[in-house]
């Protein structure tokens, strides 16, 4: 070891004292000065002081997405205030995304598999459920088949139905068997409805008193309008959790969320406006930022119905739709393009712009496929509602005015946001949609662009390329990377001129925050929140 | 009996029967909206599998007639049922909901009703002078806002730039009366606002017509001062309109508090009863409506009573 790495060593040492609160600043800076980094010492004692987590405050939060009829049960969990207090504060999965958007153990140690088929999955052992029972692969094993099962409601049953067997090895162990080969299984184990909860002496799980392993314990539950939960003091994780309570509130209102921060009820609110976020943001004390996920928006179209089953006619509306018109006016700047792909930016295998150039707008183009449809003029038909994308009319009405140009007059129809996604998605020939994204190629593939999507009722545009069908079962079993990643961008352009669905915007999710709130450089972009682990990875400053 | 007394039964009874017509009309009109519960909860993912797994599960796979009858059967025998979506016993949420509606209620009347009824008596006695034009211009004004925009502008200027009271009113059950007063401050006054100008012209008007009448003359050329000629002579003859005005400003600050209880986060029945019927939760739609109009029966009952007792005309019909 020479000197050079005898002093980093030290300082890192020194650091991570004065992080921990251990050590004080006159302390610090006389032992850096010590070491001959005198003039270095007080900046090197921010940035400890500044980058490491402290512990302590309770977190006032407001979310979106909640109801006076959420439960505590996983498997009905469907917005992101459930998500935040069921798998943020309560419980953990088997696997978890990180700040990076990668994949990490979190439950499960480490897992293996020959043949992506049948998998091992190891348990951590010393985990304790807020009750302080002893985490057991019992217990990992009732709470998957909570989602199994003919008479389950549960949202999960796509992800998990593809399990043909799955039993208890040991106490740290379980074996799960799959219909089929699938290489981004451990991804699929972070879904949040697959919290890990306590299993009951019958079989079933705990799904009401809240109990899981994660960083809080459940203290008050009041649907549809406040959740409080206190740090769990025998949290497994180490450099986690770090706020002493944290308060949920569900509040709807925009404005009324914006007030809340402004006048210091709130510590952190989801989705600000977007037309006054950067007003927002430059109110002192005030933080307002954005990540790029794969949520998305999508306009698709039934290609069984015409003039829909001509491609020709798709790419002349994927031509004639302003994408940057919509980015800058609708989203004002606060989302990023889309390709006609589904795949999002906190995907592994999303085309660059190299390989699938940026589709723009190109009144040339559509135009020329106008023709080759044979139509010399169109009159179309456009189902929006707010639930579909905020100001999915106002955009459509963008989009109506810049096809126009092309021959093609489209008619922006408003439905009501009640019922809309029994009484307009998949019934009326063109409408506005949008999908969360999904952290895996496979599983946004398989969801909704295969064929098996057109059976399961997922499928928006009830695409069936054969071509596509061929590769999804390959790439899926595929555990070389490089191959995948080749296997992966030929179905995304398949995707991308073939079917029949227009991705024009891929929006960001919003957050404002005091500026009390700290946290680290990367922020995952799977869901809002830093993935909903917000409340597990942020602290006060 | 009493002839009042008789009046009161007979009131109640068909209290009663209205709270049933309402609960009809309430299960038919939530059975006309588009969708269901299961639809509503599930969303995107309601693929017709689980629909029909979850629609089993909460035995809405029965007829419309056969639910309500047995909604009709629980409630006659005191059991408020359950939510449809989390199973949660009603009566477990819906006392807290109630209470915190009722409480915001009582201080938006304990704070508007005197007011109105102050200004009132003022504005009648300097009839027509610049205060009167004032306070007119003022109170119709601020029932001319939509309460929303009440509320905002009084979060801006009391919440956002003084920072004296909160902009969201984070009230849960644990918390001291005085914080639980300071936070429902300004719904409070956001309610005032909107009730005060109805409440204030009745008075002002009432007493106003009776400043005409021979007696009320006979008053003045006794040489009264007009303070007390208000106050002794007119006001108890025109407790019957006022009374009435204020009976129906005070159901609509339990039932009308809908908007402000949204803007503010208020947690009451009226954000209950918003977010019940989006989810299309019946049973919880039931009890929301079911109160809300016990409210307005019982206050317009207290209203025709006050203004049978304060007139003798009425208490002895020929």
């Amino acid at each position: 070891m020479d000197m050079y790495d005898r002093q980093q060593k030290e300082l890192g040492r020194l650091q991570a004292k004065v992080a921990k609160g251990s050590m004080s600043r006159r302390e610090f800076l006389s032992r850096v000065s010590a070491m001959g980094l005198g003039a270095m010492a007080p900046g090197l004692y921010m940035q400890s002081a500044m980058a490491a987590p402290k512990q302590g405050g309770t977190l006032r939060q407001a979310l979106t997405g909640g109801a006076s009829s959420d439960s505590l049960d996983p498997a009905t969990f469907l917005d992101s205030y459930m998500i935040n207090v069921g798998m943020g504060q309560l419980r953990n999965n088997l696997t978890e995304i990180d700040e990076n958007n990668q994949l990490v153990p979190e439950l499960a140690e480490s897992w293996d598999s020959s043949d992506a088929k049948t998998w091992v999955f190891n348990l951590r052992q010393g985990v304790e459920f807020h009750n302080g029972r002893s985490l057991t692969s019992k217990d990992v094993v009732a709470s998957i088949q909570h989602h199994l099962g003919e008479d389950t409601k549960s949202a999960a049953k796509g992800i998990v139905s593809q399990i043909t067997e799955i039993t208890v090895q040991g106490d740290n162990q379980v074996k799960m068997v799959l219909e089929g080969a699938n290489a981004d299984f451990p991804y699929l184990m972070s879904d949040y409805h697959l919290g890990i909860c306590p299993e009951n002496d019958d079989g079933t799980i705990d799904i009401q008193s809240g109990i899981g392993t994660a960083g809080y314990k459940l203290e008050s539950f009041d649907p549809g309008v406040r959740t409080y939960v206190v740090r769990n003091p025998n949290y497994w994780k180490s450099g986690r959790a770090h706020f002493d309570a944290i308060e949920t509130l569900f509040v709807a209102d925009t404005g009324a969320r914006e007030n809340g921060l402004m006048s210091d009820e709130l510590d952190v609110i989801s989705s600000p406006a977007l037309a006054t976020a950067s007003r927002l943001g430059e109110r002192p004390g005030i933080e307002v930022f954005y990540t790029n996920g794969n949520q998305h928006c999508t306009l698709p179209m039934l290609n069984n119905v015409s003039p829909f089953d001509d491609n020709n006619v798709v790419m002349a509306l994927k031509y004639a739709i302003d994408r940057q018109e919509w980015l800058e006016k609708i989203w004002f700047g606060y989302a990023s393009l889309g390709n006609d792909i589904p795949i999002g930016p906190a995907n592994q295998f999303r085309a660059t712009n190299e390989e699938i150039p940026q589709r723009e707008y190109d009144l040339d183009k559509a135009k020329y496929y106008m023709k080759q449809s044979g139509y010399s003029s169109l009159d179309l038909k456009i189902s929006v509602a707010d639930t579909a994308f905020q100001n999915s009319d106002d955009a459509c009405v963008l989009f109506s005015e810049t096809a126009r140009a092309a021959g093609i007059n489209i008619e922006v129809v408003r439905k009501p946001d009640d019922g809309y996604w029994s009484n307009v998605w998949l019934v009326d020939p063109w409408c506005a949609s949008y999908w969360g994204g999904r952290p895996t190629e496979d599983w946004m593939f398989s969801q909704v662009y295969s064929k098996n999507a057109i059976d399961t009722g997922w499928s928006e545009t009830y695409f069936n390329n054969p071509r596509f069908e061929e590769l999804l079962p390959q790439a899926r079993a595929e555990l070389d990377s490089a191959k995948r990643r080749d296997m992966y961008i030929e179905m995304q352009r398949i995707v991308h001129d073939n079917c029949s669905v227009i991705i024009p915007i891929f929006s960001a999710y919003g957050h404002a925050s005091s500026d009390k709130v700290k946290r680290s450089a990367n922020v995952a972009s799977n869901w809002e929140f830093d993935g909903h682990k917000n409340v597990e990875r942020w602290w006060f400053g | 009996m009493s002839s009042l007394t008789k009046i009161i039964l007979q009131r109640l009874g068909l209290g009663l029967l209205t709270l049933f017509a309402v609960s009809v009309i309430i299960a038919f009109a939530v059975e006309l909206l588009p969708g269901d519960i299961t639809q509503a909860i599930l969303g995107q993912s309601a693929n017709p599998e689980t629909v029909a797994a979850f629609r089993a599960e909460i035995g809405l796979d029965r007829p419309a007639h056969v639910r309500y009858l047995e909604w009709l059967k629980g409630i006659l025998t005191g059991d408020m049922g359950q939510s449809l979506a989390n199973k949660r016993d009603i009566e477990d949420f819906f006392g807290a909901r109630l209470s915190n509606t009722l409480f915001l209620g009582g201080v938006a009347a304990v704070i508007s009703v005197p007011l109105a009824l102050l200004l009132g008596v003022l504005a009648a006695l300097y009839r027509d002078s610049i205060y009167d034009r004032v306070v007119n211009l003022t109170t119709l004004t601020s029932i001319s806002f939509p309460e929303f925009f009440v509320a905002y502008i009084l979060i801006l200027f009391l919440s956002v730039n003084i920072g004296i009271f909160p902009g969201i009113s984070n009230v849960s059950k644990d918390l001291a009366f005085g914080e639980k007063l300071f936070r429902t401050i300004l719904p409070a006054l956001t309610l005032t606002l909107v009730v005060v100008a109805h409440m204030l012209r009745m008075t002002r008007a009432a007493i106003i017509n009776l400043l005409a009448s021979p007696y009320i003359e006979m008053a003045v050329l006794k040489g009264t001062r007009p303070m007390r000629v208000i106050l002794y002579h007119a006001l108890p003859n025109a407790w019957g309109p006022i009374v009435n005005v204020i009976a129906l400003n005070l159901a609509y600050l339990v039932v009308g508090v809908v908007i402000v209880e949204v803007v503010f986060v208020y947690p009451g029945v009226g954000q209950l009863l918003v977010d019940s019927v989006s989810k299309r939760d019946l049973p919880v739609v039931q009890v929301c409506a079911i109160t809300f109009a016990a409210v307005y029966i019982l206050l317009n009952l207290l209203a025709d009573i006050v203004s049978i007792i304060s007139n003798p005309r009425l208490m002895h019909p020929r």
